[in-house]
């Protein structure tokens, strides 16, 4: 999955989770990494609008995203969620594609969108996952989601050159050696 | 119904070709295979054939395996054309590890370009 080619600059600096931020409608929102709050990411994801899926993912019904966040809420992956109050608002996940590499998906409830949330989100996750010694990171995203892709590259993803569509995006978070910018 | 199955030798191809297979034995369907040089999928175009026809002949369906050289979206488009298939059965791609759809290029391709009806098989 990941015979894909990576800037040689290292992207960031990232803050690491936890941390609380105000929103642009100036709303409390906490970035924390996620500590088995599975029942309040359901909730999210019961409730999210299926416009906002992207490629299939999350599922529709319940059992679905029961049976999907299982899997990339488990041990190996890498996930962080924002908060706002008592719901979870957004989430995002680094999921290790077998090749020593990791994919990234991000999701932000469509009440919340356009805030910062997603930015704060992705560097949230991308600090998370370089503290835990995440090197490579891919994604793949609609070729027509503007908004994401500009997000996407405002964090530091670069477009890989292919034409499908998906557009693929990656981004280094340390050296090969295994050395970043923050150590 | 005259259907056209296109595959490379991908597990979503080999997928889509059982469900068709299934699916031509309750429909009366005639069924062609069509294995096509895939750069992304490993395993030879005739090993490919090969598979195919075994699976045909355990399900006990009669159906040509052709094979066909060059560019893989276009010579399937081309083929269902010319030959005045009803329609062009493909894989509908494969899921990345966080489960996202991703489509393959034959399939994009053929999905822009043939003026015949497209399945993809999920």
């Amino acid at each position: 999955m990941s015979s894909y080619s990576y800037p040689d600059t290292v992207a960031g600096p990232y803050e690491r989770p936890p941390q609380s931020v105000l929103d642009r409608e100036g709303r409390q929102t906490r970035i924390t990494r996620y500590d088995g709050e599975f029942e309040a990411v359901v909730a999210m994801y019961d409730a999210f609008d299926p416009a906002d899926r992207a490629q299939g993912i999350p599922p529709i019904d319940t059992s679905g995203i029961r049976e999907w966040l299982e899997l990339i809420l488990g041990a190996e992956p890498t996930n962080v969620l924002a908060s706002q109050e008592d719901s979870v608002v957004g989430h995002a996940t680094l999921v290790p594609d077998g090749d020593g590499a990791y994919e990234l998906a991000i999701f932000v409830q469509s009440s919340h969108q356009e805030a910062g949330i997603g930015t704060a989100l992705m560097k949230g996750l991308l600090g998370a996952g370089r503290a835990a010694g995440v090197e490579r990171v891919w994604l793949s995203v609609e070729r027509w989601n503007t908004p994401a892709i500009t997000l996407y590259q405002n964090v530091g993803f670069r477009p890989q050159e292919d034409g499908g569509f998906e557009r693929v995006m990656t981004a280094r978070l340390a050296s090969p050696g295994g050395a970043s910018s923050e150590q | 119904m005259k259907v056209l199955v296109g595959i490379g030798g991908s597990a979503d191809g080999f997928n889509a070709l059982d469900r068709t297979i299934e699916r031509s034995q309750e429909a009366a369907d005639e069924l062609t295979v069509a294995v096509v040089e895939n750069p992304t999928s490993s395993p030879s175009p005739d090993s490919v054939a090969e598979m195919a026809e075994r699976r045909l002949a355990d399900a006990g369906v009669a159906a040509d395996v052709v094979q066909l050289a060059g560019h893989p979206g276009s010579e399937l488009v081309a083929m269902a054309e010319r030959q005045q298939y009803d329609q062009l059965v493909l894989g509908g791609g494969e899921s990345s590890p966080l489960g996202k759809v991703s489509l393959g290029q034959i399939a994009e391709f053929v999905v822009l370009n043939a003026t015949v009806t497209v399945t993809l098989i999920r």
